[in-house]
């Protein structure tokens, strides 16, 4: 038995900064406990002595030279963002009412 | 006259360099394709409007001299993943609906370094989740083979737009299957190349530990060609090998010539090959062993015990890999921006915007992942998802050991109907069974035409593996199977396509633009 929950999928919607409708919720509920069920059967073969694979080719640490490269320009990087003010991104209030 | 858009990228690029053609001549060929049967198809998410400037410009260059690539002039589409600086790009999502990105994708940025005219942004599963391209935000692409099939995904679009004569060659992106199952369902041939093999610098993340950039096309020559346009070493991507790699072309030129197979050991692997496969995708599979078994190649069965666990893990690591990647996406920087009725704080207008910005699959892979690396959870589902990755990398290497190349059926099934599977996600997930193996361990894979199936006429694809950084190996034996296959068929597979209607509209033009 899985434990998703309408409470958990509406805890992790706010984790993940998505405004889940309560009908979406409802259905993800039902949705993620079958995957969830289904997915969990890694831990059959996950044992303690099998190192984790995070890469599949290994690399050591990748470097360059410190130096100035080609970056956008403020003009560029401005150019796709929803609000702005010439220099800068704009954004709504960080805080609330009650912070 | 010859119809330029039926011939290969190889054939055209020859009739380009010798002055038969120009590119002009063969841009407006595929242009006008577009608009006679994208209306139906819809390949395509948007037209590049400077594609015939642009081939004016090649036509100019090659006039004045200059030395161009194999590939210059001919025509190319490009998935909507993939960032193009004169171009939205919306990876089939609505919350970056419209966005231009400030610079090129590294690949894209090769093509025009080698002269090959981009025509268009193709269609695909929104950021890549799905496997019929059903998930985009823009709407589905129909199979070239039967309009009312899905065209596989995520790169339906890439595939249907070369099967349809839209583009000879194209560019996709794979992190499950999203290369090698849509040209499975659609008769084409895909290749996903060793992870690190080609710069994911400007493709929009999925799961950057499984995304791999490679070629689209209908042939197994001009994928490699195509491969050798886009790969090498780029400094823009940490994760991108710094190997010299051969020549694939010359590599795939050696499996047209070869006479016999002689000396090369092919594994079947057995748990990619049984029940749950359907019945005419197995049928073909075992003609094309039969096949290569009698121009020399000796077939061995192979067991892989833990590719049983590859669709679990996958199922974890992608999500998981995906809501960190998608954070991004915070209405702040770019993309869409929607505010919430009697306002609220920039937390409260990220909810609003990726609740209307992200489709049904993005939402459950988003939900999923924040679940999968949850305190409490992590060691369980993540950890023990890494570990399988290690089991199925040592099942490839002892694989490996024994044989040269690794075959399995590109997919299940042929193309199903769409809608059929688009309300259970699980039943949706096991379309990449065959697949995702290969990502989880980095290997290349390629998937190639074998037949159609017997009982529905729809084709069916053979998926060739190799170690990796051997991707030369699927070049050069793809290109032998493809010579057998068509000798004995007398034409190509993607030659019995059904013909299809053409029509005067332009809805090519009209979509996400």
């Amino acid at each position: 038995m899985s434990e998703i929950t309408t409470d958990v999928v509406a805890h992790l919607a706010n984790l993940a900064r998505i405004a889940l409708t309560p009908e979406e919720i409802e259905k993800l509920t039902g949705e993620l406990g079958a995957i969830v069920d289904s997915v969990a059967k890694v831990s059959e073969v996950a044992t303690a002595d099998v190192p984790a694979t995070s890469h599949p080719i290994p690399l050591s640490n990748v470097f360059r030279a410190d130096v100035p490269g080609q970056t956008l320009t403020t003009e560029q990087a401005l150019a796709g963002a929803p609000e702005h003010d010439g220099t800068r991104f704009k954004v709504s209030a960080i805080l609330g009412e009650e912070q | 006259m010859t119809d330029l858009t039926r011939l290969s990228a190889a054939d055209l690029a020859d009739k380009l360099a010798s002055g038969d053609v120009s590119s002009v001549e063969a841009t407006r060929a595929h242009l006008d394709r577009i608009a006679a049967v994208d209306g139906d198809v819809h390949a395509f998410l948007h037209i590049n409007a400077q594609a015939l400037d642009t081939a004016a410009l090649v036509d100019a260059a090659r006039a004045a001299g200059e030395k161009l690539g194999p590939l210059a002039g001919v025509p190319v589409a490009i998935k909507d993943v993939l960032c193009t600086i004169d171009m939205p790009s919306t990876a089939g999502s609505r919350i970056l609906e419209g966005w231009v990105p400030p610079y090129d994708a590294t690949v894209v940025a090769k093509l025009r370094a080698s002269h090959l005219i981009p025509l268009g942004k193709t269609n695909m599963d929104e950021f890549a989740m799905g496997s019929s391209t059903e998930h985009s935000a823009f709407g589905p692409t129909h199979n070239p083979w039967d309009l009312d099939r899905i065209p596989g995904g995520s790169g339906g679009g890439s595939a249907a737009a070369v099967a349809a004569y839209e583009a000879p060659l194209a560019l996709g992106s794979d992190t499950g299957g999203s290369i090698r199952q849509p040209a499975a369902v659609t008769g084409s041939v895909g290749v996903k190349p060793t992870y690190g093999g080609v710069s994911r610098y400007g493709a929009i993340a999925l799961a950057s530990s499984l995304d791999q950039v490679g070629p689209v096309t209908r042939t197994v020559l001009d994928a490699a060609l195509l491969h050798d346009v886009i790969g090498g070493h780029d400094p823009r991507d940490s994760t991108s090998l710094s190997d010299v790699w051969p020549s694939f072309a010359d590599a795939a030129r050696a499996g047209q010539k070869a006479e016999n197979l002689k000396g090369l050991r092919i594994g079947v692997v057995k748990e990619l090959d049984g029940p749950g496969f359907q019945a005419g995708v197995s049928q073909r599979f075992h003609e094309a062993l039969t096949v290569l078994e009698q121009a020399g190649a000796e077939i061995v069965e192979v067991s892989a015990p833990n590719f049983e666990y590859a669709v679990a893990a996958y199922y974890l690591i992608l999500p998981a890999e995906a809501s960190s990647n998608l954070a991004k996406f915070d209405s702040v920087r770019f993309g869409l921006r929607v505010n919430p009725v009697g306002g609220g704080t920039v937390e409260d207008v990220m909810s609003a915007t990726r609740e209307a910005g992200f489709g049904p699959e993005v939402k459950r892979r988003i939900i999923l992942g924040t679940y999968a690396l949850s305190a409490g959870y992590y060691d369980a589902y993540y950890g023990s998802a890494q570990k399988v990755r290690t089991l199925i990398q040592r099942d490839f290497d002892a694989a490996f050991a024994q044989v040269d190349v690794l075959v399995s059926p590109a997919a299940p099934t042929t193309a199903f109907k769409l809608g059929e599977k688009l309300e259970d996600p699980m039943a949706m997930y096991l379309n990449d069974v065959t697949t995702i193996p290969a990502n989880l361990a980095g290997v290349p894979g390629m998937g190639l035409p074998i037949g159609l199936a017997p009982e529905d006429g729809l084709p069916v694809g053979i998926q060739i593996m190799a170690p990796a950084r051997a991707d030369a190996r699927l070049y050069t034996l793809g290109a032998t199977l493809e010579r057998l296959l068509e000798d004995k068929w007398g034409h190509t597979l993607i030659s019995q396509a059904p013909e299809l209607s053409l029509s005067e509209m332009l809805a090519a033009t009209e979509g996400a633009v």
